[in-house]
């Protein structure tokens, strides 16, 4: 388990912050831009030395302001994957592999060089000096320099960032393989919430150097008061369903999930699978009276738990058995007098399918139903 | 044929020892000050970054002099080093190395500096993540970054160091193999009649010395800086 807590003063901005990360799995810090994520990582690493607060790891006290307790960064055995990948210049990839790697004692090492080289698919890069490779070719080889130290904890802070879709499209599966491959937790910093919502399990969701919410994933995204630090745009539910059959005939894939089930344009996914899909507010619209002669097909009864308005648009949060949303304009709000308490039907245009076992290859999957 | 004669090959031997040594000694210490003055802050830095460059623009001859002060038999360097070691720099090769190396430490210490300066710290800090502590991050990481800016500066001191005069003669004198190197070899041939033909001779050695170190240090770093992989 990994423990934080940090308070650090730079200029104007202040860090204050507490969480935790338990066990294995990927763990998001998610938060815009300036919101305190990179520092949160440095204070982890050893890089950056809060003014007071403590770090530790598996009961291994890292940093202790009242206890003086500073452990420098090359015995914290913390792997770092940096956005800018800082690969050494004057080193092949496999020099930069094996960096970490040396320098620990050989009964610590638990990651094999081969199995690293082969999960990130680094075989034909290996004499190439950073410089002659490509940007996702150097992140991978950055990841893999991070894994071969055989850390107790990955920070990945936004190793995507300074990449293309394509590139990005290109390394995520690696990520993911990680996460099934290896059983080091992970702590991977990103603004993007698509990355979060693909790869992470748990998320801390950072604001102005504060956290503001952590836990699981679908609930933390689920929460609407959150919703002006996960985003407008795409603010939506992410719900768990489960791959429980296909129609042959129209092509159709049964998803079940807690508000019953949802028919969606065939994927190809196995029955059985467990999928995360994303039901953006946006595409969700609300009826007072159950729908009739629709070709909306995903009708779901449920119960208005809360809403909130912000100018000409309302967002509510119904709970269909699981709480989904749905982004309305104000006056209809107040024309069907919507308020916590009421029936609705909530009728579902699209999901987006962001991954997991679906996002292996390729990008994620968007669908309208 | 351009052949030597044996007093031409004595001055070019003597320069080239008085240079290497000047440059071997003063390295270590040239990447410590540049050390200090790139990465470290401390109470009267400003004063120790003059000092370092007062060589540079003070009179070759008030060097010497100082120098004569501080090594001569009875200056307090020199009577440390006599008792100590049995040692004596003034009116030696050892002196000549000793001017040479003050009066070119400057450039040494800037081209380092400069190299230090541009190093990306990130990198050191990726390298202090995994594993490796700060010497060793220097060695590994930081020493063959700046691998081009120290090249530079060694040729650079290298060359300023073989050409020193007006420190040289003042600290050292010009002893015919001992402390009579090009510089003072030629000046020496000047100053006797019908020595003017001897004089342009050891300049042209002069000049060619100069050349090929200079483009040495380009061809090296040129190297280095493509193993450092910038194009």
């Amino acid at each position: 388990m990994l423990e934080v807590a940090a308070k650090a003063r730079l200029g104007s901005f202040s860090l204050d912050i507490q969480f935790e990360v338990e066990g294995g799995g990927i763990t998001a810090l998610f938060g815009r831009s300036g919101a305190g994520k990179t520092s949160t990582v440095n204070v982890i690493a050893g890089l950056r030395r809060p003014d007071s607060g403590r770090v530790a790891l598996d009961g291994d006290v890292l940093f202790d302001s009242t206890a003086g307790i500073d452990v420098a960064p090359e015995r914290r055995r913390i792997g770092y994957v940096f956005q800018e990948g800082r690969l050494f210049p004057h080193m092949t990839a496999a020099g930069n592999l094996a960096y970490g790697m040396r320098r620990i004692q050989a009964p610590d090492r638990s990651v094999s060089f081969d199995h690293v080289v082969d999960l990130l698919g680094l075989r034909g890069l290996l004499y190439r000096r950073p410089a002659d490779l490509s940007g996702g070719e150097k992140q991978r080889v950055a990841v893999g320099r991070a894994l071969l130290m055989s850390p107790r904890v990955l920070l990945m802070d936004e190793p995507l960032a300074s990449l293309d879709a394509p590139r990005k499209g290109e390394i995520l599966p690696f990520i993911e393989r990680l996460r099934e491959d290896l059983s080091i937790p992970v702590v991977y910093v990103s603004h993007v919430i698509e990355e979060i919502v693909r790869l992470a399990d748990r998320m801390v969701l950072m604001s102005d150097g504060r956290v503001a919410a952590q836990g699981p994933v679908e609930e933390v995204m689920s929460r609407i008061d959150l919703q002006p630090l996960t985003g407008r745009y795409e603010a939506g539910a992410v719900v768990t369903a489960l791959v429980s059959g296909y129609d042959r005939d129209y092509d159709l894939t049964h998803l079940t999930f807690a508000g019953g089930v949802m028919q969606i344009p065939g994927i190809e996914v196995p029955v059985g699978e467990r999928l995360r899909i994303r039901i953006r507010a946006r595409d969700v619209a609300l009826s007072v009276t159950e729908p009739t002669g629709l070709s909306i097909r995903n009708v779901f009864a449920g119960t208005v738990t809360d809403v909130s308005v912000d100018g000409a648009f309302a967002d509510l949060v119904v709970d269909v058995g699981t709480p989904i949303w749905a982004r309305i304009t104000a006056r209809s709000l107040d024309e069907l007098k919507l308020a916590p308490g009421a029936r609705v039907f909530a009728l579902v245009k699209s999901v987006a399918i962001d991954g997991r076992s679906l996002g292996r290859r390729g990008r994620p999957i968007e669908r309208d139903i | 044929m351009f052949t030597l004669t044996p007093l031409e090959l004595e001055a070019l031997r003597l320069s080239l020892r008085v240079g290497l040594w000047s440059v071997v000694v003063s390295l270590p210490l040239g990447i410590l000050a540049a050390w200090l003055l790139a990465r470290s802050r401390f109470p009267g830095k400003t004063l120790f970054n003059t000092l370092i460059h007062l060589p540079l623009v003070l009179p070759p001859v008030v060097v010497g002099y100082v120098l004569l002060v501080l090594f001569g038999k009875s200056g307090p360097i020199g009577t440390w080093l006599y008792d100590s070691f049995g040692v004596t720099v003034a009116f030696t090769w050892r002196g000549a190395a000793i001017a040479s190396g003050v009066i070119a430490f400057p450039l040494m210490v800037r081209a380092i500096r400069l190299s230090l300066e541009s190093v990306d710290r990130k990198l050191e800090a990726a390298a202090r993540t995994l594993g490796a502590r700060p010497w060793d991050v220097f060695a590994t990481v930081t020493l063959p970054l700046i691998l081009p800016g120290i090249i530079t500066g060694v040729i650079l001191s290298f060359i300023r160091g073989i050409g020193e005069f007006g420190a040289t003669i003042t600290f050292v004198s010009s002893i015919p193999g001992e402390t009579r190197t090009l510089p003072l070899a030629i000046y020496n041939l000047l100053q006797t009649p019908g020595g003017e033909a001897g004089a342009i001779r050891l300049a042209v050695i002069a000049v060619v010395l100069a050349m090929a170190a200079l483009i040495a240090s380009e061809l090296i770093a040129r190297h280095v800086n493509r193993l450092n992989g910038h194009a």
